[in-house]
C-alpha cells in the first residue's frame, strides 16, 4: 500500500487559511487590485502553491469542486485535495461550487458553470484560475469597489476574455465570480465588475 | 470473526481497537518498532466534529442527532500513509494510532502490530464481558403462578 | 432626557472574580475534579451533551463545573464551543439494533426476543434518601451473571425479518447478536406502520439551515433531540392528559453504546470512530385508520445522547403528536403545533431571549415613562373636565 509522499497541507491550518481568506475577501472588495498571496505549499503539479492554498482555504466536505482537464488528469491532485479538504470532486461543471482551472487559456465558457438563481444568486460557481502573470494593464474595469477605473492584465487568458467579462456582468445578479491566481498575488473579478468604455 | 481475506475489514477491525486504546497502550505497541523510520506528518493531529446520525424509527430515513468531537491525524512512514479518526479530543492518541495504522500496512510488521495490540483487545473484551454479565444479572425472569383447577 | 452611559468595566471584572470565588465555594472543601463529575454525575453530563448537541463527556463535565452546576449555562458553553471547531463530515446513521445494551425494556410484550434487562435504573427504588451515600462507603460490586444467554442470531434475524446479521468486526465489539426491535415484531404482521424509507437524500441540518415551516420529520427530530428536557416532558405529559391524546405504549426503550462510523474520502471506506451512548424509545400508538389505511399502530420515535429515558420518551410522545396532519388527525393542542413546539424547545434560544430583558433598557424605558406621564396628564385633564362639567 505504499504511496508517493503526500504533500503537506497548511503548517498552521487556522492561521494560514485565515491569511488566504483575508486576501480573497480583499480581492472581492477591491476588484482588479492585486492582493498579496504567499503560499508555502508544495502541491502535486500542475496545481500551483497559490491555487493549492486557495483550494485548501475554500474547499471542505460540503463543497463540490470541478477540475479542468490537466488537474483532473493528475490523480495526485485529486488525492491531495481529498486528503486535505475532502471536497466532492464532480464531473459536471454546472453543479460545482468551485472550479479549479490550471489551463487558463483553454478555460471553458462561463455559461457551463452554475450561474445562481434569482432567489439564490450565491448558488453560482466561483472560478479559481491560475495564471502565470498578473499586472496592471490594458483591461479597464469599473464597478462597485473600484474608485474610477482599474486596469488589469493577466496571462495566459483566452482571447475573448474581455467579452466574457462583459457578458458575465450583463447577467447580474446572476453570473460567476472569478479569481485570477498568480505566483505571488490574487485578483478578484466578481460578477459586479464591468468593462469600462474604451476597451 | 472477521473475514481474513478482506483487507478493508481487517483494517477497520484494527482501527476499531486503536480508537479504544489508551495512550499508554498505543505507545507500548509503538515501542516495539523503535527506532521508528523517519516520520512525516502530512496532516498533524487536529480536533473537529462529526455529525452523528440516527434513523427515524431506528431503521428509517436518517436524521441528525448531534455532533461528537473527533480527532484525526495522518502520518507517513516509509511512504506508507497511516490515518486515524477517533472520538474525543486526543491529539497524542490520534497521532499514535496513525503511526500504528501505517506500521500495520507493512505485511512484515503487521503480525507484530497485531501481537502488540492483543492485550488491548483482551482488556476491551474482558471489560465488555464484565459489563454484559452485570447487565445480564438484571434480566427479568417472569414466572406465572397456576391458579384454580387445571 | 437621554444621557449616554459608559462604564462598568471594573464592576464586571470584579463580578467575574467574585463568580470564580463563589464557584469554588469553601476552600476548605477539596475542589471537585472533571473526572469526578464525569463519573459520578453522569446523568447531568449526559443531559448537557444531549441538549448541547455535542457528545464529549469531558467537555460536558468541564462545562458543568464552570457553570456551577447550572445545566442550561453548561449547555450554552458547549454550543458556543462547537462553533469554533471544523466539521469533518457526517457519520453513517448509527444502527441501534446492534447496540451494546445497558438496559432494554418493553411495556408491550413480556417475553420478547432478547428479554427485559433492567440495567442501572431508578425504577423500583423507594426514593428514600440514602444516608450511606453521605459518607464515603465503598459500594459493593454489582453481581454478574455467570452465563450470558444470547438471542440466537438466527432467531433474531427471523424476528427482525432481515437477512442474517453480519458478524461483528473485531473481538472488541460485543459478541451478542443484534436484538430485534419490538417494532420489527409488529411490523412482520403489518400491525404497525413502517418507518419512513431511506431515500438516500441528505437529511436537513438545523445547524446549517435555519428552522423553517413546515418542518419535515427529520428536522423535527433533530430539534427535539437537542430540545429542553423539561419543555418536552411537559408537552409529552400534556398529550397524556388529553391535549391530543395518542394512546401511547412504550414498545421499547433501549440504552447502550452504538458504534459510529465515518466514511473517509481519502480512504474510501467507513472508519469506526468508537462508540457513543444513546437512549432510544419506540412509542407505539393507537390509530383507527382512514378510508385508505387500515387500522394499525403508529409510531413516535425518540433518540438522545447518553442515558435519558425521560427525554427519549417525551421526545417520542411529541414526535407522534406533531404527526397529526400526516395521520389525518385534527389540530387541537400545543404539542401538535410544530411551529410552537420547535420554536420554543431550544433552551439556549429561550434563555437568551428571556435573560436579555435584564440588560440595560434605559432608553426604551425612558420613552415608556414619558408616554405614561403624558397619558396620565391627559387622563387627569379629562376627569377634571368631567368634574367641572358636573351639574351638581
Amino acid at each position: 500500500m505504499a504511496s508517493p509522499p503526500l504533500a503537506m497541507g497548511f503548517a498552521d491550518p487556522a492561521r494560514d487559511a485565515q491569511r488566504v481568506f483575508k486576501a480573497l475577501m480583499s480581492a472581492l472588495a477591491r476588484p482588479g487590485r492585486k492582493q498579496r498571496l504567499a503560499a508555502r505549499l508544495s502541491p502535486p503539479p500542475p496545481l500551483t502553491p497559490e491555487l493549492a492554498a486557495v483550494a485548501l482555504t475554500l474547499l471542505d466536505f460540503e463543497t463540490a469542486v470541478w477540475l479542468d482537464a490537466p488537474l483532473a488528469g493528475a490523480p495526485a491532485v485529486s488525492d491531495f485535495l481529498r486528503f486535505h479538504a475532502a471536497p466532492r470532486i464532480i464531473a459536471a461543471p454546472h453543479d460545482a461550487d468551485f472550479a479549479l482551472i490550471s489551463d487558463a487559456a483553454r478555460m471553458p465558457p462561463f455559461e457551463v458553470f452554475a450561474q445562481g438563481t434569482p432567489d439564490y444568486p450565491d448558488r453560482a460557481t466561483t472560478l479559481l484560475v491560475q495564471v502565470a502573470k498578473l499586472a496592471t494593464g490594458a483591461l479597464r474595469l469599473e464597478g462597485p469597489g473600484i474608485a474610477g477605473r482599474v486596469g488589469v492584465s493577466a496571462a495566459p487568458l483566452p482571447d475573448d476574455f474581455p467579452a466574457r467579462i462583459a457578458a458575465n456582468a450583463a447577467g447580474f445578479p446572476l453570473g460567476i465570480d472569478l479569481f485570477l491566481i498568480a505566483p505571488d498575488a490574487v485578483v478578484g473579478l466578481p460578477r459586479s465588475v464591468r468593462l469600462a468604455e474604451g476597451n | 470473526m472477521t473475514s481474513a481475506e478482506d483487507p478493508v475489514q481487517r483494517r477497520k477491525a484494527l482501527m476499531q481497537v486503536l480508537a479504544r486504546a489508551d495512550q499508554a497502550e498505543l505507545e507500548a505497541a509503538i515501542d516495539r518498532f523503535t527506532p521508528l523510520p523517519p516520520l512525516r506528518e502530512p496532516r498533524p493531529a487536529e480536533t473537529g466534529l462529526v455529525m452523528v446520525r440516527g434513523r427515524i424509527g431506528g431503521d428509517g430515513a436518517p436524521f441528525n442527532l448531534g455532533e461528537a468531537t473527533v480527532t484525526r491525524a495522518a502520518v507517513q512512514l516509509n511512504d506508507v500513509t497511516g490515518v486515524s479518526y477517533l472520538l474525543g479530543r486526543a491529539p497524542e492518541r490520534a497521532r499514535a494510532a496513525a503511526i500504528l495504522d501505517a506500521l500495520w500496512q507493512d505485511p512484515a510488521a503487521q503480525p507484530v502490530v497485531e501481537e502488540a495490540l492483543a492485550p488491548v483487545r483482551r482488556r476491551l473484551a474482558e471489560a465488555a464481558a464484565e459489563a454484559a454479565a452485570k447487565v445480564e444479572a438484571t434480566r427479568v425472569n417472569f414466572f406465572t403462578m397456576a391458579r384454580g383447577e387445571d | 432626557m437621554y444621557v449616554a452611559v459608559k462604564g462598568g468595566e471594573t464592576a464586571i471584572r470584579n463580578a467575574h472574580a467574585l463568580l470564580a470565588e463563589a464557584r469554588r465555594g469553601d476552600p476548605a472543601v477539596p475542589e471537585i475534579g472533571i473526572d469526578q463529575i464525569r463519573e459520578q454525575l453522569a446523568l447531568a453530563v449526559d443531559r448537557v451533551m444531549a441538549e448541547g448537541s455535542l457528545f464529549d463527556r469531558d467537555l460536558a463535565a468541564l462545562a458543568l463545573k464552570q457553570a456551577r452546576g447550572d445545566t442550561i449555562e453548561a449547555i450554552f458553553l458547549l454550543r458556543a464551543l462547537r462553533t469554533t471547531l471544523p466539521r469533518f463530515g457526517a457519520a453513517l446513521p448509527v444502527d441501534t439494533a446492534t447496540m451494546t445494551l445497558r438496559r432494554r425494556i418493553s411495556a408491550t410484550f413480556k417475553d420478547l426476543p432478547g428479554g427485559q434487562l433492567l440495567g442501572p435504573t431508578f425504577d423500583y427504588t423507594h426514593r428514600l434518601l440514602d444516608p450511606a451515600l453521605a459518607t464515603q462507603t465503598p459500594a459493593a460490586p454489582a453481581p454478574a451473571a455467570k452465563a450470558t444467554p444470547k438471542v440466537s442470531a438466527k432467531a433474531a434475524s427471523k424476528a427482525a425479518g432481515k437477512a442474517a446479521p453480519k458478524p461483528p468486526m473485531g473481538e472488541t465489539s460485543t459478541p451478542a447478536a443484534p436484538v430485534p426491535r419490538v417494532t420489527d415484531l409488529l411490523g412482520d404482521e403489518k400491525l404497525i406502520e413502517p418507518a419512513p424509507a431511506d431515500t438516500g437524500a441528505e437529511p436537513p441540518d438545523l445547524t446549517r439551515t435555519p428552522l423553517a415551516f413546515p418542518a419535515d420529520r427529520a428536522t423535527r427530530l433533530q430539534n427535539l433531540a437537542r430540545g429542553d428536557e423539561g419543555f418536552l416532558l411537559a408537552l409529552g405529559y400534556s398529550t397524556q392528559r388529553g391535549y391530543a391524546r395518542t394512546h401511547p405504549f412504550v414498545g421499547e426503550i433501549r440504552i447502550g453504546e452504538v458504534e459510529v462510523e465515518l466514511f473517509v474520502e481519502e480512504l474510501g471506506f467507513a472508519v469506526p470512530l468508537g462508540a457513543v451512548s444513546v437512549t432510544e424509545c419506540q412509542m407505539v400508538n393507537q390509530f383507527h385508520g382512514t378510508a385508505e389505511a387500515p387500522p394499525q399502530f403508529t409510531r413516535g420515535y425518540g433518540l438522545v445522547f447518553g442515558q435519558s429515558e425521560r427525554k427519549a420518551m417525551s421526545m417520542a410522545l411529541v414526535d407522534r403528536a406533531m404527526r397529526w396532519e400526516e395521520l389525518g388527525e385534527t389540530l387541537s393542542a400545543p404539542a401538535q403545533d410544530a411551529e410552537f413546539v420547535l420554536s420554543h424547545s431550544d433552551n439556549v434560544q429561550s434563555t437568551g431571549f428571556v435573560e436579555h430583558l435584564k440588560l440595560p433598557h434605559y432608553v426604551d424605558f425612558q420613552a415608556e415613562l414619558g408616554l405614561v406621564r403624558l397619558m396620565r396628564g391627559a387622563h387627569a385633564a379629562a376627569s377634571d373636565a368631567l368634574q367641572d362639567g358636573d351639574p351638581e
